[in-house]
């Protein structure tokens, strides 16, 4: 049993974030709306010092608060992939609330607090932790997402996204409550072992299945995906981005720990649940996002397909499928911030644009933007040599080596069906003629943004070590 | 398993009951009650004379703001009363603990007060 004060260094990424947050909301109460560039600057800087800070921790395992936080390969992995996508998030938003005049010290402080609870899930190792976390990076993304609470579509998004997020936390609430009934404990590690030791039985089941429920929900998987094509049009593109992004990272990095943590000796049984969300997921994403007119819509239909390929490589249940999952994830991260970097330039004189028609001839008026965006697309479609299709590379790989044939296969069609509403968008780019003037020029952010994750999706195949051996690594810490 | 839902039964019984009793009493007035309405016995009662207005009026945001508010700093002096009478037996952790708490309370009070959450106009 860790000690109840951690060694400080184990938590010193999230006590960053926790101190750095509360020191922001002092400096934005103080100094009213003149601190909005500054209080943005430093949120960016305490994500970056976390960053570094997780970056600096031993590859050893590392326990703290009695044992329900620990730190790993695994959680130092996803903690990078959550950071990145924070800062990312912020550093889109700057240039997009300014002209929206939605420019608030409040926004970089509620993503700084929604990393932390990101960090916590990633770290959570009971299913106290785990609630705790998921509660505050939730908590915080209910209000972004109302963000822009004069328009109604995004105080829309907020409520659904409320209503619904608090319908799946007492779902998995009830689920965790069914396990600490039937096996006595909360901690992962004492679960796995009464689990192992033959208790439990139909109710613990009972109790997976409403975890699994609860957490599909976060990571917008079918049946439970039903939220997120309305909250990712109606949040304000930043906010979309940011949601897309870090919390479907950290959500699944929790569903990873809880499945293979805590009931690595039922496999059988979460192994039909997984399979199922996968399948339905990446079916659902394939077809549903076909009639999609709104590029955000279609973005959420997107997401809702690759996290069904992600699920893919947890089915697998093996050390190769958790790697599959990280390299996955990392890949998805930097399709999806570039795909939403791409999303908000999509700006005229009349404001922003939002339907896939406003993409028609980019080609002609900015040929870098529209070489981009389809590499992009391409990677999302899984098309050789681009990042996404190594992506997918690993996970049917897993799936194949754990005789999963059936499920590799229909992921396989799935994506053949998705390639066809990523391929349209850009016959529209480079075939049709346009209808309205160019773009008015990216923020000097997003374009950074969006050749940043360019380069790692474009340039991914030079280069695959990199990542692969740190997904190698953080999968193996987990079994 | 079979003793412990056994155990169960009385429970079973009360919610038998219960649910016999309340349709029973729900029920029966449509079947044997006397019923004469006129427009005077179906008017909303306001004290003897005409009602003013609609009881669905919109009233000010900003009475949930303070009863938010007020819930927060309720929820506070909740938690400092079990931790004050343990405080013996917590020692220097607890204390910090607590100090921690407030303080972050403390900060988030310090931006409600400069937000103007607490001034009414």
């Amino acid at each position: 049993m860790a000690p109840l004060f951690p060694a400080f260094s184990v938590v010193l990424p999230e006590f960053i974030l926790a101190a750095g947050a509360l020191v922001l909301v002092l400096i934005g109460a103080i100094r009213g709306e003149r601190s909005n560039g500054l209080v943005s600057a430093l949120a960016v800087a305490l994500i970056a010092a976390a960053g570094i800070a997780v970056a600096f921790q031993g590859g050893e395992r590392a326990e703290a608060f009695g044992g329900s936080f620990v730190v790993d390969n695994f959680a130092r992995f996803m903690k990078m992939l959550a950071l990145i996508g924070s800062a990312a998030a912020l550093l889109l938003a700057r240039d997009f609330f300014q002209r929206a005049k939605l420019d608030r010290f409040e926004y970089p402080i509620l993503v700084v607090l929604a990393t932390l609870g990101m960090m916590m899930m990633i770290s959570a190792n009971d299913l106290i932790a785990l609630y705790l976390g998921l509660e505050l990076q939730s908590l915080a993304i209910y209000v972004i997402a109302a963000f822009d609470r004069d328009n109604a579509r995004s105080s829309e998004a907020g409520l659904k996204y409320f209503v619904l997020g608090a319908l799946s936390s007492g779902m998995l609430l009830y689920g965790s409550s069914l396990v600490y009934g039937f096996t006595g404990t909360v901690a992962f590690p004492g679960i796995a072992a009464a689990v192992a030791g033959g208790h439990g039985g139909t109710g613990l089941i009972f109790g997976l299945v409403f975890i699994a429920a609860g957490l599909a929900f976060k990571i917008s998987a079918v049946p439970f995906h039903m939220w997120t094509p309305d909250v990712y049009e109606g949040a304000p593109s930043p906010v979309t981005a940011f949601m897309a992004s870090a919390p479907k990272a950290a959500a699944m990095a929790l569903l990873v720990r809880v499945f293979v943590g805590a009931f690595p000796d039922i496999i059988g049984q979460w192994r039909q649940i997984i399979v199922f969300v996968a399948i339905a997921s990446m079916v659902l994403g394939a077809f549903a996002a076909i009639g999609q007119r709104n590029i955000k819509r279609l973005m959420a239909y997107s997401s809702i397909s690759h996290m069904g390929y992600a699920l893919v490589g947890l089915a697998a249940g093996t050390a190769n499928g958790v790697q599959g999952v990280l390299i996955y994830l990392a890949l998805y991260l930097a399709m999806t911030l570039g795909t939403f970097a791409c999303i908000i330039a999509m700006r005229r004189e009349s404001g922003q644009v939002e339907t896939i028609d406003d993409l028609a001839g980019l080609s002609n008026s900015q040929p870098v933007l529209a070489f981009l965006f389809a590499m992009l697309l391409f990677s999302l479609a899984g098309i050789p040599p681009l990042a996404g299709f190594f992506a997918k590379l690993y996970v049917f790989g897993a799936a194949i080596e754990a005789k999963l044939y059936g499920l590799a296969v229909i992921g396989v069609l799935a994506s053949v069906v998705g390639a066809f509403y990523y391929l349209r968008i850009i016959k529209l780019m480079y075939f049709d003629e346009p209808k309205a003037g160019a773009y008015q020029p990216m923020a000097p952010e997003v374009r950074f943004v969006l050749g940043v994750s360019s380069v790692v999706v474009i340039l991914f195949w030079l280069a695959p070590a990199s990542i692969v051996a740190a997904a190698s690594a953080a999968a193996k810490s987990l079994f | 398993m079979q003793s412990l839902l056994a155990d169960y039964l009385p429970l079973v019984i009360f919610i038998g009951v219960s649910l016999v009793i309340g349709l029973a009493l729900l029920i029966s007035p449509f079947i044997v009650a006397y019923s004469r309405p006129d427009p005077e016995k179906l008017s909303a009662y306001e004290c003897g004379f005409n009602a003013f207005d609609d009881a669905r009026m919109k009233f000010d945001v900003r009475f949930y703001l303070v009863a938010i508010l007020f819930i927060i700093f309720d929820l506070e002096v909740a938690f400092l009363f079990p931790w004050a009478t343990v405080f013996g037996g917590l020692g220097w952790a607890g204390f910090w603990s607590m100090m921690l708490f407030l303080g972050v309370l403390t900060i988030g009070f310090i931006y409600e007060w400069r937000k103007g959450a607490l001034e009414w106009d």
